[in-house]
């Protein structure tokens, strides 16, 4: 770099910037956060794939018909719609700079979300009860793959989601907690899209087969 | 706020209704199935615009650029995985293909 500025402009060929930019702490997370979720995107997208294609080999065993409880379905949708706008809630008080109303509201939404997850973990419970396993057939193996995938998306959010009220808790709204607040904004409403295809590739259409 | 209840309001419709039909199952299954699919778009439209906040300005364009990237090849994989699968049972496998 020191070298390269003491020689003629005109002689060298420069093929890197000789006056870098400041770049400010976390200026392109927000876009680097979305790329992520753009590429989690297509992990969801391959699951949902595989799960079109695997949906209908019963191998002889239970089907969606047989299984699927559509008023908890319709329950834990509930839930994680509840958790979406509490955590819009607490993006709002973020924005005003109250500390206690963000933590309030991010507190609910981390309640909301462990509901979704009891409620999910006891339909794995009772289908595995009833015998309806991942081993049992392809369609229940790209089952238990696709949703408990998106189980684990939730919990690592709730990790995090705690992680973060620690953080405000003892270092305030400042900008690199804010930043964070955005990101994990961006991955909750993100799981509730997905949730989405969930309950209507898996849940709504397979009670139409 | 307004954005955040706007959002949440359409949810909530969005969703309660193809669960009622699917549910209640008043039209025939072919028309279910295809409203639920067209609610379930819409749905992610709206979640798409009122609580992740898209637009074309945001960074500069570059997560809606991002975005539709991501969309083009989520639907190349989605139908060209169908469209080889469905082809590889019925050509390939007739006896195994009329087990269910």
């Amino acid at each position: 770099m020191q070298s390269s500025q003491q020689l003629p402009a005109d002689l060298t060929a420069h093929f890197y910037d000789l006056h870098e930019h400041d770049h400010p702490e976390g200026g392109s997370t927000l876009l680097g956060f979305w790329i992520y979720l753009m590429s989690d995107c297509l992990i969801f997208a391959i699951l949902f794939a595989t799960y079109a294609v695997l949906g209908g080999n019963l191998a002889a065993g239970p089907g969606p018909q047989d299984l699927f409880d559509l008023p908890l379905v319709a329950l834990n949708t509930a839930m994680l719609l509840f958790s979406s706008i509490t955590y819009g809630f607490a993006m709002l008080a973020m924005a005003r700079g109250e500390q206690r109303q963000t933590l309030l509201w991010l507190g609910v939404t981390g309640l909301f979300g462990l509901m979704f997850l009891g409620i999910e973990l006891y339909e794995f419970h009772h289908l595995i009860h009833l015998g309806a396993t991942p081993q049992r057939s392809a369609f229940l193996s790209a089952f238990f793959t696709l949703v408990g995938t998106h189980g684990l998306h939730v919990t690592f959010g709730i990790i995090w989601l705690v992680t973060l009220m620690v953080q405000i808790d003892r270092h305030g709204l400042k900008p690199a907690n804010q930043r964070r607040l955005m990101c994990l904004s961006l991955f909750w409403h993100f799981l509730d899209v997905i949730w989405i295809g969930v309950f209507t590739l898996v849940y709504l259409m397979g009670m139409l087969r | 706020m307004r954005d955040y209840v706007i959002g949440f309001v359409l949810a909530a419709i969005l969703t309660a209704v193809p669960f009622w039909l699917v549910m209640a199952r008043p039209l025939p299954n072919d028309i279910t199935a295809v409203l639920v699919m067209a609610f379930a778009v819409v749905q992610v439209v709206v979640h798409m615009i009122y609580f992740l906040h898209m637009n074309g300005k945001s960074e500069g364009g570059w997560t809606l650029t991002a975005l539709v990237f991501t969309i083009i090849v989520v639907v190349i994989m989605l139908s060209g995985s169908l469209w080889v699968m469905h082809h590889l049972n019925t050509n390939m496998m007739p006896a195994i293909h009329d087990i269910r």
